[in-house]
């Protein structure tokens, strides 16, 4: 009854030396002994026979190439676990190792279930990841700007999937004139990391293209497992043309995405990444050559019009006529000068003319007034003239030698003396000479 | 020589951008006509070299094949491969 650690319990009752079970009762002792000897393990397997009770119980089996085991995942337990349970999918499971009693079979308690291989992988992942980050094969600096041209792709892919026929579907599509290089691989399986590893190798020793595109379609995370190879990420790393990697789905990130010049989601969408499409090109350079001659067209119309502008001025127009304008210009200045000083000549002669009429004017005024000085002047000397004494009887006698005479005891007797009268002379004897009897006047 | 040196290694990008340059330079109208004709010319002939770029290779789609130790090329036929 209560847990024994051996297989060969006490016989209940024993007749005649053996020991008989009720059904039950060994089968509850192989329950506990099968509990006591193995408890909680984990165990992986696939899983089949996927069945979710109504009760919310799930029922499936685990196995493995030859042999199973039932499990049951009670649906309180359901809840922990985060993977989707199908038929197929390789498990973990922790659980107790238990018998049904009822059937007699034994089975495990599932409590909790991680998928198989990804623990592992995603371990492996996360270490390579690590490791290569550390050596900076990731970093930005590292990468290798893409050609903006490139005419030789090599492409390192399955030759037998969908990728290649869609990569080479888009890329004739976009430029149809490319040399493109298939380095056919195997992409998952056995040996598929070091034959991708050595094809970019190969494509990096030939020489002759200008980028790589490395990758192949969607698949399970095993299937796209090479791309996660430390093989795979060191030819990429060490690869001199530039590598686009190309795994997947869109949600798929592989090691090949971080050490790649660039990521491309898909291998279509790689295809389109690598080159723009030609049309497009051609539409550049004829827009680079089209403002070309626009740049050169304005420039040389610029020009023309700065030439225009100088040849329609003056100096180059008629550079006879600038000069007549000089001319006219000097000789406008020169009648004006003239006409200046004509005028200024003129007022002075006004003036000039002005003073001497004036002066004119006041000369004969002096000469009347003077007229009238000398009538007035003439008279009185009329007066006192000689002839005037005479005619008032007076007369003048003079010596023979004609002296004035005015003292009569200057003349002696015999003397010849001349009167000058009013009228007329007389011519005398002077009988007796004068004494100074009286007065003379 | 070192013409030579540069005329091998003009790539699409640098004519590209040298083109680009050369048009800013013609944009910008400080040209005097004599460089103005020079500089077009150059641009004239970057635009024929990317152009010759462009349609310098032909379509060919090959693969990789093992010849002994070494590789050789053939027509790729994914169709047949599969």
């Amino acid at each position: 009854m209560n847990s024994g650690r051996t297989l060969n319990p006490e016989p209940s009752r024993p007749p005649d030396g053996r020991r008989i079970y009720r059904v039950s009762e060994l089968t509850r002792l192989i329950r506990v002994a099968l509990e006591n000897e193995f408890g909680s393990v984990w165990v992986e397997g696939e899983l089949s026979n996927v069945h979710v009770h109504s009760s919310g119980h799930v029922y499936f089996s685990l196995k493995d190439e030859s042999t199973q085991i039932q499990a049951a995942l009670f649906r309180g337990d359901r809840r922990h676990v985060q993977v989707e349970l199908r038929d197929g999918l390789k498990i973990r499971a922790f659980g107790d190792i238990t018998a049904y009693e009822i059937r007699s079979q034994y089975q495990i308690i599932v409590h909790r279930v991680e998928e198989a291989g990804k623990g592992s992988l995603q371990e492996a992942f996360e270490q390579l990841k690590k490791k290569l980050a550390a050596e900076g094969l990731f970093e930005a600096a590292r990468k290798k700007p893409l050609p903006m041209l490139p005419r030789r792709i090599g492409i390192v892919t399955s030759p037998t999937g969908a990728a290649i026929q869609d990569m080479l579907n888009i890329l004739g599509r976009r430029f149809p004139n490319l040399y493109i290089l298939v380095a056919p691989v195997k992409v998952q399986g056995e040996g598929a990391a070091a034959e991708i590893a050595a094809a970019i190798d190969t494509l990096n020793a030939r020489g002759g293209l200008d980028v790589l595109i490395v990758g192949r379609g969607g698949g399970s995370l095993e299937d796209l497992w090479s791309f996660n190879e430390e093989v795979v990420a060191r030819a990429i790393a060490r690869s001199a043309l530039p590598v686009i990697s190309a795994v997947g789905h869109e949600t798929d990130f592989t090691i090949s995405d971080f050490v790649a010049d660039l990521r491309a989601p898909t291998p279509s969408a790689a295809a389109e990444l690598v080159v723009r499409p030609k049309a497009e090109f051609e539409q550049w350079l004829a827009q680079w050559a089209g403002r070309l001659a626009r740049g050169l067209r304005q420039r040389a119309l610029e020009l023309k019009n700065r030439l225009l502008k100088v040849e329609r001025s003056d100096v180059f127009r008629e550079p006879r006529s600038l000069v007549k304008q000089y001319r006219q210009r000097i000789g406008a200045l020169h009648a004006g000068l003239a006409r200046e000083v004509r005028h200024r000549l003129q007022r002075r002669q006004q003036r000039l003319d002005d003073l001497g009429l004036r002066f004119r004017k006041q000369a004969l005024v002096w000469r009347d007034a003077k007229k009238q000085d000398l009538r007035r002047l003439a008279a009185s000397l009329k007066a006192l003239s000689p002839d005037a004494v005479l005619e008032r009887g007076f007369s003048i006698t003079r010596s023979a030698d004609g002296r004035v005479l005015r003292d009569a005891a200057r003349v002696a007797a015999g003397e010849r003396i001349s009167t000058k009268l009013h009228r007329g002379t007389l011519e005398s004897e002077v009988v007796k000479g004068g004494a100074h009897g009286g007065k003379e006047k | 020589m070192a013409e030579k040196k540069n005329d091998q290694k003009m790539t699409f990008e640098k004519a590209l951008a040298r083109l680009e340059a050369i048009v800013a330079e013609m944009e910008s109208g400080q040209l005097s006509l004599e460089k103005m004709m020079e500089v077009f010319e150059e641009g004239s002939g970057l635009v024929k070299f990317c152009s010759g770029q462009l349609n310098e290779v032909e379509r060919k789609i090959e693969q990789l094949i093992k010849k002994g130790d070494g590789t050789e090329t053939a027509p790729f036929e994914a169709a047949a491969a599969k």
